[in-house]
């Protein structure tokens, strides 16, 4: 792989940020450099095709015209109750609304005005911890790279009910967005958040996105993100939760689209009580690919994860999954759930999966368990004896397969949208 | 107008035959009942009419209403009119029951042709009400963790919306306590009507003091042996099976 993605263009939105964000990003671009490309003997990238990482053809997405992105910012509608839609084309910030006032307190602003206007809020929460499953040269890429993103603070006691959302969008040949997403909840206080990565067209491109939650002392997080960027978009991606005392965060990733998809997830459990809930639904098919780490950090006493990531592979589709598991000596009476499920559609798609553990403390409940089948005949009869065909009955399995991943979620609006769009997802098949 | 089994010899693809020439058949306006020893073919018999892949019928005909079903599949044997309320129930995680006999019926619609979802609803309603089943169950999915009895209501929740020309039961009355029971066979009832014909297969008679039937069938080695009226059933119940397996063994005189 070569190093030939410069990192780190001087652009008019860049030359914007603060002097000390720029510094960073300077130090990260050095970091990106010099740190080792990925080799398949690299435990996080077993099984990974390391071809796939060959971004020496991306250059930072250039600016659309006014045109061009307002009419993006008309293809965002997402879920429709939303009380802030924010719209990136190419990391420029096409439009904001919020179509009610938020409560007092309640930041929901572009990261780049974030970082001049609350300074000390973004140093102490941005990136903190970089690519511990092992993209951490990716890390490095993206922070040297992000030019804008969301940042979304909750103060305490604020307990939004409806949901906020960012588009981000990506457009033209061979461009590098580099999403962003930070979301701090303070105490008792509660929000949900939905990303949409969505492509403009069918080219090349490059989508290297990070966010971090910060789930404080009983408050709940809810982050949802929909990856359907097009079919020749390479993806990485990081999500990272820290999660207080009695703090309850849940991200749901839908992987639908990209040509080569990595997603890495760490929750660190860090307060008594805490919880996180990781659950992932992957559409593969074509020749897509789908690689996803996972970590569930359990640094407390009486925390509980419960990781469910649900793959559907079609035609030659490729998955990964390696998830670990990890108990600290302080973290008694731990609850920890891991489970995989693929369902294969084809001969000739492959999955692999890699559940593990790691436990240092007494008095946990930890299981973990990975299955891939195919699709129950008994089923298909079923559906076949009340008429349904056998695309039809194919589709409705499949669909309530993953389903089961969406049932977990409270908010009916929400949930109703993520359904529409997995229908859609599966429609063809 | 009927559905006609005509010398029907059907086995496991590859293996055993259960199925020996076996006749029947059952008119629209009728209930017949299948009764059997365990093993006699009963649930063979159900499967082989609704088209399970896994048997073959290796002589002998199905007719509905003169068409053979033999070359059509499970889907489109059901879309022509046909019923199997199914002894196991399937669970179909994450899809909800709604949506699942939402589905059932948008398949018996012409091309782009769409359920009305307003006068969908008020149906469905109207016949869970009557099969006494809670209004949760539509978001539910379909037969997950539901009891036996919920499961079997559920059959026949689903062949009241389908509304077949014929029906097969196949041991709906397994599972069920006797509350159950009498809503599930007043379901079935309420369905009786001229234009309608159902085949219930029981091992019990008792299923048959709520579905009174026409006429009595006994299913032993894979034919019907026997066949009478209501009583039949009755007498089967105090006598079991053992004196029809002695009738046919006793050479039969000129």
């Amino acid at each position: 792989m070569s190093n030939a993605l410069l990192p780190f263009e001087p652009s008019p939105e860049s030359s914007l940020l603060p002097a000390w964000f720029r510094d960073q990003q300077h130090a990260a671009a050095r970091r990106y450099e010099s740190l080792p490309s990925p080799t398949r003997r690299d435990e996080f990238w077993r099984f990974t095709n390391l071809k796939a990482l060959d971004l020496q053809d991306f250059a930072p997405a250039r600016p659309l015209s006014k045109d061009a992105a307002q009419e993006l910012a008309e293809r965002s509608i997402g879920v429709e109750d939303s009380v802030a839609s924010l719209v990136f084309a190419n990391d420029c910030l096409v439009s904001i609304k919020t179509p009610a006032a938020l409560p007092k307190g309640v930041l929901v602003l572009p990261l780049a005005e974030a970082l001049d206007r609350h300074a000390d809020l973004v140093k102490d929460h941005f990136m903190r911890e970089e690519g511990v499953l092992g993209a951490e040269k990716f890390s490095a890429l993206h922070r040297s790279s992000i030019r804008n993103g969301t940042f979304v603070y909750v103060p305490k006691g604020i307990r939004i009910e409806a949901p906020l959302q960012t588009f981000h969008w990506l457009a033209g040949a061979s461009q590098a967005v580099f999403p962003h997403t930070l979301i701090i909840a303070e105490e008792n206080s509660a929000v949900t958040f939905l990303d949409w990565f969505q492509s403009a067209d069918n080219s090349r491109g490059l989508g290297c996105g990070v966010n971090d939650l910060w789930v404080s002392k009983n408050s709940t997080v809810r982050y949802l993100a929909v990856q359907q960027w097009g079919r020749e978009v390479t993806s990485l991606h990081s999500n990272t939760t820290q999660v207080a005392e009695g703090g309850s965060a849940t991200s749901l990733a839908m992987h639908l689209g990209g040509r080569f998809s990595r997603s890495e997830s760490v929750s660190h459990l860090n307060g008594q009580g805490g919880r996180s809930d990781m659950l992932a639904i992957t559409v593969s098919d074509g020749e897509q690919e789908f690689d996803q780490r996972t970590l569930q950090d359990h640094q407390a006493p009486h925390t509980g994860s419960d990781l469910l990531y649900k793959n559907a592979l079609y035609d030659t589709a490729k998955t990964i999954f390696s998830g670990l598991i990890r108990v600290g000596q302080q973290a008694h009476h731990t609850d920890a759930y891991q489970k995989v499920r693929n369902l294969v559609l084809s001969d000739e798609a492959e999955a692999n999966s890699m559940p593990g553990l790691e436990i240092l403390a007494d008095q946990v409940r930890c299981s973990h368990g990975a299955t891939t089948g195919e699709i129950n005949p008994e089923e298909l009869f079923y559906m076949q004896a009340r008429g349904i065909c056998k695309k039809d009955a194919y589709g409705l399995i499949t669909f309530g397969f993953l389903n089961e991943v969406l049932e977990r979620l409270a908010d009916d609006t929400v949930r109703a949208k993520l359904q529409s769009t997995l229908q859609a997802r599966l429609q063809g098949h | 107008m009927s559905l006609i089994i005509k010398n029907l010899h059907a086995r496991v693809v590859g293996g055993q035959t259960i199925l020996n020439g076996l006749n029947l058949e059952i008119e629209k306006g009728r209930i017949h009942a299948v009764m059997g020893p365990n093993g006699s073919g009963k649930s063979t018999l159900s499967k082989v009419i609704a088209g399970h892949p896994d048997y073959e019928v290796t002589a002998g005909d199905i007719l509905m209403d003169g068409k053979s079903i033999l070359g059509m599949e499970p889907d489109a044997r059901s879309r022509a009119g046909l019923f199997l309320a199914f002894q196991y129930p399937m669970e179909i995680p994450g899809v909800s029951n709604a949506n699942f006999i939402r589905a059932a019926l948008s398949a018996r619609l012409a091309e782009g042709e769409e359920l009305e979802a307003t006068e969908y609803y008020a149906d469905l309603y109207e016949q869970m009400d009557r099969l006494e089943i809670p209004r949760n169950f539509t978001s539910r999915s379909v037969n997950d963790g539901f009891s036996g009895g919920e499961k079997k209501r559920n059959e026949v929740l689903q062949m009241a919306m389908l509304k077949p020309t014929y029906a097969i039961l196949d041991e709906t009355d397994s599972g069920l306590d006797i509350d159950a029971l009498k809503i599930v066979s007043a379901g079935v009832n309420a369905l009786r009507s001229p234009d309608f014909g159902a085949l219930v297969i029981t091992h019990y008679q008792r299923l048959l003091d709520y579905i009174t039937p026409d006429y009595v069938h006994v299913l032993v080695g894979g034919k019907i042996v026997h066949s009478g009226g209501p009583e039949l059933a009755l007498e089967l119940e105090s006598k079991g099976y053992d004196w029809i397996r002695e009738e046919m063994a006793e050479p039969a005189l000129a």
